[in-house]
């Protein structure tokens, strides 16, 4: 599988996202930038987590006005946004819903343990973000589409306020999650559970 | 502010009366922030070198060599009194002020670690204050913040403390502030603001009751600092770069003479051409704004590097060059408002009055009502991907990027030790902090210190100072664990009432292969 990693100013999880997509495929991924107009011919293009524009605004807000986002909106490969690739993934109208700021008002890391949706597994996959409150105004109709990917182990688990501790959301060939799968594969990691996302997809 | 013997002093250098701008730039300058006047004799006498040290104390940070090319760079500082002020933007700036020593370097920052005094739990203002600004800044600009220590005590309640420590890494050429040819002098990153004016003057102050500080204190912004770092590790790559420096305490002024007072030339630049955030700046508020995220390069005349920031959307500015005159040259287009020998501009060195003082007993209160998870959690202890051990441990462990290598480091402070003996004190603190390291089997590397302490006027104070100095000096000579980059802050004293003698110590060590050792990680 071949892959890509768009890269907006202000992202910082894309060197282990890089050396995780690399150890996953065996094929160096493409870095591309987000002012470049043109996608590379790849199996899959990775929004990797950081603070794309400072956060200024809303969360991935700004990044949706990124002449790469318009690309992506046409493509069919597969997509995947990690944490601030989610934000704006959402932001940019890829994904149903929003991210709001957590209901602890605070930043959260830690790992934590997910299931998968429709069918559950367990996965743990360490969590960094200051807005990942999902919203969405109707989960069950997120359910019953079969567009919850990931939601927290348990209802009481959930860290930060989102509906129904949803934490991944699918849409077609896109899926936005929370959680940091690239920090979940090398052996002193918390888990080595971060391969199974991508196989999982 | 000068005292009349210093500008009677400076008088007779100038064999003249220094204008505005110029008694400006002088009281910036010779501020115990920026002239480290009260410290330095003492500091001389500290064990600074071992055949690994590549760069000691002196420049932005300490540099080591851990074989293979690599290095490691690494210093810690203090933002007290900012923080006290402002604590969410103090601590923040004081972040990004030492990330910004690292990367000034050529190496990408890798850790970032942290020693908070507090004067109690109940404190919610400076507590949450200053944890979320080190917790927004760090997370923002990537660089995952592994250590944090809290600690309480009554004397810190008005002065409380702030250390900001920041590893980094980097297998390439070592940049140093000391230009070695004559080269353009470069102004990037973010605009110049009146944000700051004056920060390095109140650092080197006693607060009293009542006063307003605030606009003394610099505002951050962490996504610029994630820009100018990708832009400057750019730049370096491209071999433009003469000498780099970023601006901070006093920053133009003390960027600019640093460089040239270090390469032995002169400099000269002009004011008109500095990218300003606000209109009508005296010249003198643009010479001593602490607006952050800039940096100065003097740059090869030939590069032609304006693209790089150009896709970062950074200012980047020639505004000056480095000149034979050995003079500090101030233009306004072709107005010239300051022009002082580079040689005046260092403060000459004090050696201040110490009596010894005997202490009376103290109460260390035991804290019990504080969850340290909840520091913790609010800092991103793993962006890069490489902590192997996270800010739940001590020491913290983070892997050299694509190697087997990796770095495990800590800070200590014992306060009540130091206060009771300074010179024992701290040789208790530099053995706990080489222990630490061994018990992870790393190799201690090196130190580098942060000595917190009250009003240096004070021989009481002094005194301890000393003794702190002399009880590192010799522990460090012993263990074969130098110092290679620190920071003094003094005048940690409100209304009269100081800290303990608070050194901080930030220790770094190296494993060679991480996979030998079974770690024993809370995650």
């Amino acid at each position: 599988m071949k892959t890509a990693i768009i890269i907006f100013p202000g992202s910082n999880c894309d060197n282990e996202m890089e050396r995780f997509l690399y150890a996953y495929t065996k094929i160096k991924p493409i870095r591309v930038w987000h002012k470049e107009t043109r996608l590379p011919n790849v199996d899959m293009y990775v929004l990797p987590g950081g603070f794309s524009y400072g956060d200024y605004l809303r969360a991935g807000a700004l990044a949706t006005l990124s002449p790469i986002i318009t690309e992506l909106k046409k493509t069919d490969r597969k997509i995947l946004g990690i944490c601030n690739g989610f934000q704006i993934l959402c932001e940019a109208g890829l994904l149903p819903g929003t991210l709001r700021i957590n209901s602890t008002e605070k930043f959260i890391c830690k790992p934590m343990d997910i299931i998968t949706w429709p069918v559950h597994h367990q996965r743990r996959i360490p969590i960094a973000h200051a807005e990942g409150n999902y919203y969405h105004p109707n989960p069950a109709k997120l359910v019953e589409e079969q567009k919850v990917a990931y939601s927290y182990y348990l209802y009481e688990n959930n860290p930060n306020g989102s509906t129904m501790g949803i934490c991944g959301i699918r849409n077609n060939n896109v899926l936005g999650m929370m959680p940091h799968p690239e920090r979940a594969f090398e052996s002193y990691h918390c888990s080595q559970d971060g391969f199974k996302i991508l196989e999982d997809f | 502010m000068l005292t009349i013997e210093e500008t009677e002093l400076i008088k007779g250098t100038l064999e003249r009366v220094p204008n505005v701008t110029e008694t400006h730039v002088f009281d910036a300058m010779w501020s115990e922030h920026c002239s480290y006047k009260s410290s330095k004799y003492w500091l001389k006498q500290l064990h600074t070198t071992g055949d690994h040290v590549i760069s000691g104390p002196g420049e932005n940070a300490g540099v080591v060599d851990i074989g293979d090319d690599d290095k490691l760079v690494f210093k810690i500082e203090s933002h007290n009194h900012p923080s006290y002020i402002e604590p969410y933007q103090g601590a923040a700036t004081g972040v990004g002020g030492i990330m910004r020593d690292i990367f000034t370097m050529g190496a990408r920052p890798i850790a970032n670690l942290n020693s908070l005094h507090f004067g109690s739990t109940d404190d919610r203002r400076v507590i949450d204050g200053v944890v979320k600004g080190i917790a927004d800044y760090g997370n923002c600009v990537g660089v995952p913040t592994v250590s944090s220590k809290c600690h309480f005590f009554d004397c810190y309640t008005e002065n409380p403390l702030v250390n900001a420590m920041t590893v980094g890494y980097t297998n390439k050429e070592i940049f140093t502030s000391v230009p070695k040819q004559k080269g353009v002098v470069v102004y990037v990153g973010a605009k110049t603001g009146r944000d700051g004016i004056g920060g390095a003057i109140m650092a080197s102050e006693e607060f009293s009751e009542g006063e307003d500080k605030r606009p003394t204190v610099q505002v951050g912004d962490p996504f610029q600092e994630k820009l100018l770092l990708e832009a400057s590790l750019e730049l370096f790559e491209t071999g433009a770069v003469i000498a780099a420096q970023d601006m901070g305490a006093a920053g133009l002024t003390s960027s600019t003479t640093e460089i040239a007072i270090k390469g032995n030339c002169g400099i000269e630049i002009d004011l008109s051409l500095v990218p300003l955030r606000e209109e009508g700046m005296e010249p003198w508020e643009i010479l001593l704004s602490e607006s952050q995220e800039r940096m100065l390069f003097i740059l090869n005349p030939e590069a032609d590097v304006k693209s790089i920031f150009q896709k970062w959307d950074l200012d980047y500015v020639e505004i000056g060059t480095l000149t034979d005159t050995n003079n500090f040259t101030v233009r306004v287009e072709d107005n010239v408002v300051c022009d002082i020998p580079l040689e005046a501009l260092d403060a000459p060195e004090l050696q201040r009055p110490t009596e010894k003082v005997k202490r009376e007993d103290i109460n260390i209160p035991v804290v019990t009502d504080f969850d340290m998870n909840w520091v913790w959690e609010q800092y991103d202890s793993q962006v890069i991907g490489n902590t192997i051990q996270g800010p739940q441990a001590d020491p913290a462990i983070v892997r050299i990027p694509n190697s087997k290598k990796a770095i495990a480091m800590t800070t200590l402070s014992c306060a009540p030790f130091c206060y009771y003996n300074p010179r024992s004190g701290i040789r208790n603190i530099i053995y706990d902090c080489y222990y630490k390291l061994l018990s992870v089997n790393a190799k201690p590397l090196g130190i580098t210190n942060c000595l917190n302490f009250g009003n240096p006027e004070n021989p009481n104070v002094m005194h301890d100072f000393k003794e702190v100095c002399l009880g590192m000096s010799e522990t460090c000579e012993e263990l074969k664990f130098p110092v290679v980059s620190g920071n003094v802050s003094f005048y940690n004293e409100t209304s009269g009432k100081g800290i303990m003698p608070t050194p901080v110590i930030g220790g770094v060590g190296l494993i060679e292969n991480y996979e030998n050792s079974d770690y024993n990680i809370s995650r």
